[in-house]
């Protein structure tokens, strides 16, 4: 990946209150469109990190430099690269969504018209258009959350900071929380999102750096991470025909570790699922044998977590 | 341009929750009809002398007269004393704030048309209450000198040397103790405290505005610990602005609530009131330096205090101990000793001090030393607290 494609370059953060270290030297970059999570249990420094990140909290070391510009407490126009939505819900109840999201726009030296508009876009965006001009102290725990959102998207930052967003809020707006974001780093915003919620970061990001306690323990996609430990995906494949033949054939793809028969059908044991699913099946095919259903049951984030710290993520 | 649009978006919260508009106008509004209709004439706060008439003449019974036609107003509580001994040790004891001492011959030196003077006896620790026998034992003597000069003026068409002569004086004498002259030669107009010329309409309508201007600032400057308190202030500071600019957004928002409602007061207060602000361009610079000295106060209880809650309450108890101290209740110097002299440090004892100068028919330039020690105040609190604000400034 090249330099000129980092959105975002975070090195050597280091954060002590009093005695309490809190963040121990954590580097990480996000490029363009990509969408990278810090997953940790609460207390792990992950606000503490987003708050040096964004030029909110005085670092006691490490650089961080966003779209070229290095950040600090008190940088001014290089903040203009970055969207911030606080871990806590941050909005003027008395004023409506629209009186939100304008006040704040013109904070970000948006002009009156393209400012009206594009409210207009993120209220769509974070599904309050009919909700507009009503006061936000009206809204509910997740209509709350979706405005704390909008506000930090709503300039079009290059770099999009979520410190646990979905904190509270029913399943229902928290699957609109997802779906946005997956729609921003769509658009080629840099997401960096904080959560300690496992599926939130294995549907969302495109890298996951492990945190706890200050430390950045282990960092990568979601197969990385899950290959460290040295898990791999069982799939078991629902066919008929001939299925020593489609064993022995599926045993040459690489990534397929061991496959064995079954009564109505094949188990593997595979690096990789989804990219080695495809010359698996191809491979079955091949051999006369017709697949009915495809069960993949992959190690998740959570076992990597226990196995790099020995705690749950959640107690 | 930040601080302007920090400016713009608290002042439209203001607006909407209202109570600025209660603190800032309806309530010092309400509360200076209030207190001009309760209290009337500021002078009816209690001033006692004590008179001792050692001449016995008619002028001195003049005098004497007039003392208790303002006893019987109750403008002043009077006692008759005997001989200048007991009247100094009524004031010795307190029992009046001020004794005076009619001297022997005083109705014949007035008829001689020598100078005379009525002795003041005053207790130390009642300033005002002196200073009050001082002006109406001076009035009496001047009232004399007038009657003097006009009954010259009549007789100098006749009579070249008419001043000094025993006949002119006694001719004042005389007159003096005609009705038609002694109706009211002695007034005791206003508050005897420091705002000595303002009506009591005017009074009440300054000193409720100066109470309320240090409550009505607080919606601006508490901001900064309000944006703490619903993490908004978090946004502010990421935002692509200096922290230097909240601030200045907030003091706007403050100065502007000031303004604002300062400005109601005193077009009100004419209105509604009758009061008399007098010199319009001496009145805006005493707001605006009341103004200033008020966000001084502010910024200081916002750069120590945890929370909103505390930071209002902390301004509630600093407004009013300011007020009262200032005289916005009661002319507080009368108390005399430590508490006058801390009087005079409040910006409420000088600004009423202001208008005093104004309503005396002071222009602008009477009210600049006034002003300036109120906007002084201001800008020495406030810039002491610029060193501690940063603490709400941080994440
Ligand atoms: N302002 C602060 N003062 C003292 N300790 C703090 C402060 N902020 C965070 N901490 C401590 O630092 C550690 C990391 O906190 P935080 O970054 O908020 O974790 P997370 O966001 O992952 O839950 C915790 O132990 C927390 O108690
Ligand atoms: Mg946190």
């Amino acid at each position: 990946m090249s330099d000129n494609n980092l959105v975002l370059e975070a090195s050597g953060l280091h954060k002590s209150f009093k005695d309490l270290h809190a963040v121990k030297g954590v580097s990480f970059h996000i490029a363009t469109g990509e969408t990278y999570g810090l997953l940790g249990p609460n207390g792990a420094g992950k606000t503490t990190t987003i708050s040096m990140v964004t030029g909110l909290l005085e670092r006691d070391g490490g650089e961080v430099v966003v779209d070229g510009r290095e950040i600090s407490t008190t940088s001014t126009e290089a903040k203009r690269a970055i969207g911030y939505v606080p871990q806590d819900i941050a909005i003027y109840p008395d004023l409506t969504a629209r009186e939100n999201l304008s006040f704040f726009g013109r904070l970000y030296g948006m002009s009156a018209k393209p400012l009206r508009g594009r409210v207009d876009e993120v209220l769509d965006i974070i599904g309050l258009s009919d909700r507009a001009d009503d006061r936000s102290e009206e809204f509910s725990g997740g209509m709350k959350r979706r405005l704390n959102i909008g506000i930090g998207l709503l300039h079009g930052p290059r770099l999009l900071m979520l410190d646990e967003p979905t904190v509270g809020v029913d399943p229902q707006s928290r699957n609109a929380i997802l779906e946005s974001v997956e729609r921003l780093s769509v658009e080629g915003m840099a997401v960096l999102y904080t959560t300690h919620y496992m599926e939130e970061a294995e549907r969302l990001c495109d890298r996951v750096g492990i945190i706890d306690e200050g430390e950045i323990k282990a960092e990568g996609t979601r197969a990385e991470l899950v290959s460290m430990v040295g898990q791999r995906d069982k799939v078991r494949l629902s066919a008929t025909g001939h299925l020593d033949a489609a064993v022995e054939a599926v045993r040459a793809i690489p990534g397929v570790h061991d496959a064995s028969t079954r009564e109505d059908g094949i188990d593997l044991l595979v690096d990789g699922a989804d990219r080695a699913l495809p010359s698996i099946l191809q491979a079955v095919a091949a051999a006369e044998t017709s697949v009915s259903s495809v069960a993949v049951d992959e190690p998740n984030l959570e076992a990597v977590f226990l196995h790099l710290t020995g705690k749950a993520l959640r107690d | 341009m930040a601080a302007v649009q920090i400016a713009l978006k608290d002042l439209k919260q203001r607006v909407r929750d209202r109570s600025a508009f209660l603190w800032g106008i309806v309530a010092p509004l309400g509360l200076a009809a209030i207190f001009s209709m309760l209290f009337g004439p500021i002078a009816d706060f209690d001033v006692s002398f004590a008179v001792a008439d050692l001449d016995g003449g008619t002028v001195a019974s003049a005098f004497v007269d007039q003392l208790e036609d303002l006893e019987a107003d109750g403008t002043i509580t009077l006692e008759v004393a005997d001989d200048a001994a007991s009247a100094e040790d009524l004031v010795e004891d307190g029992s009046v704030d001020a004794a005076f001492v009619i001297p022997v011959g005083f109705t014949d030196a007035v008829s001689a048309g020598a100078t005379v003077e009525v002795g003041v006896i005053g207790n130390v620790d009642q300033a005002i209450g002196t200073q009050v026998a001082r002006s109406v034992a001076a009035g009496f003597a001047g009232e004399i000198n007038t009657v003097g000069a006009a009954a010259c003026t009549v007789l100098t068409a006749r009579d070249e040397s008419c001043l000094g002569s025993p006949s002119l004086g006694s001719l004042a004498a005389t007159a003096l103790a005609e009705p038609a002259f002694t109706e009211s030669p002695v007034t005791l107009a206003g508050s005897p405290a420091a705002s000595k010329e303002l009506s009591s309409e005017t009074f009440y309508s300054a000193a409720m505005a100066i109470l309320f201007l240090f409550l009505t600032v607080q919606f601006g400057v508490l901001g900064l610990l309000e944006e703490r308190q619903n993490g908004t202030m978090l946004r502010l500071l990421a935002a692509p602005i200096s922290a230097r600019s909240i601030v200045a957004g907030k003091a706007l928002t403050s100065f502007v609530l000031g303004l604002v409602s300062m400005t109601v007061l005193v077009v009100g207060t004419t209105l509604l009131l009758g009061a008399e602000w007098g010199n319009s361009l001496g009145v805006a610079v005493m707001v605006l330096a009341g103004v200033i000295a008020a966000m001084g106060i502010m910024f200081v209880v916002a750069a120590f205090a945890r929370t909103p809650e505390q930071a209002s309450n902390l301004q509630s108890i600093i407004a009013f101990v300011l007020a009262m101290l200032g005289g916005s209740f009661f002319p507080i110097a009368q108390v005399g000793g430590l508490v006058a002299q801390l009087s005079l440090l409040t910006p409420h004892a000088w600004f009423l001090r202001g208008l005093g100068d104004l309503a005396a028919g002071g222009g602008v330039g009477a009210v600049f030393p006034a002003a300036l020690y109120v906007a002084l105040f201001g800008i020495v609190t406030g810039g002491l607290a610029q060193l501690r604000i940063g603490r709400v400034l941080q994440a």
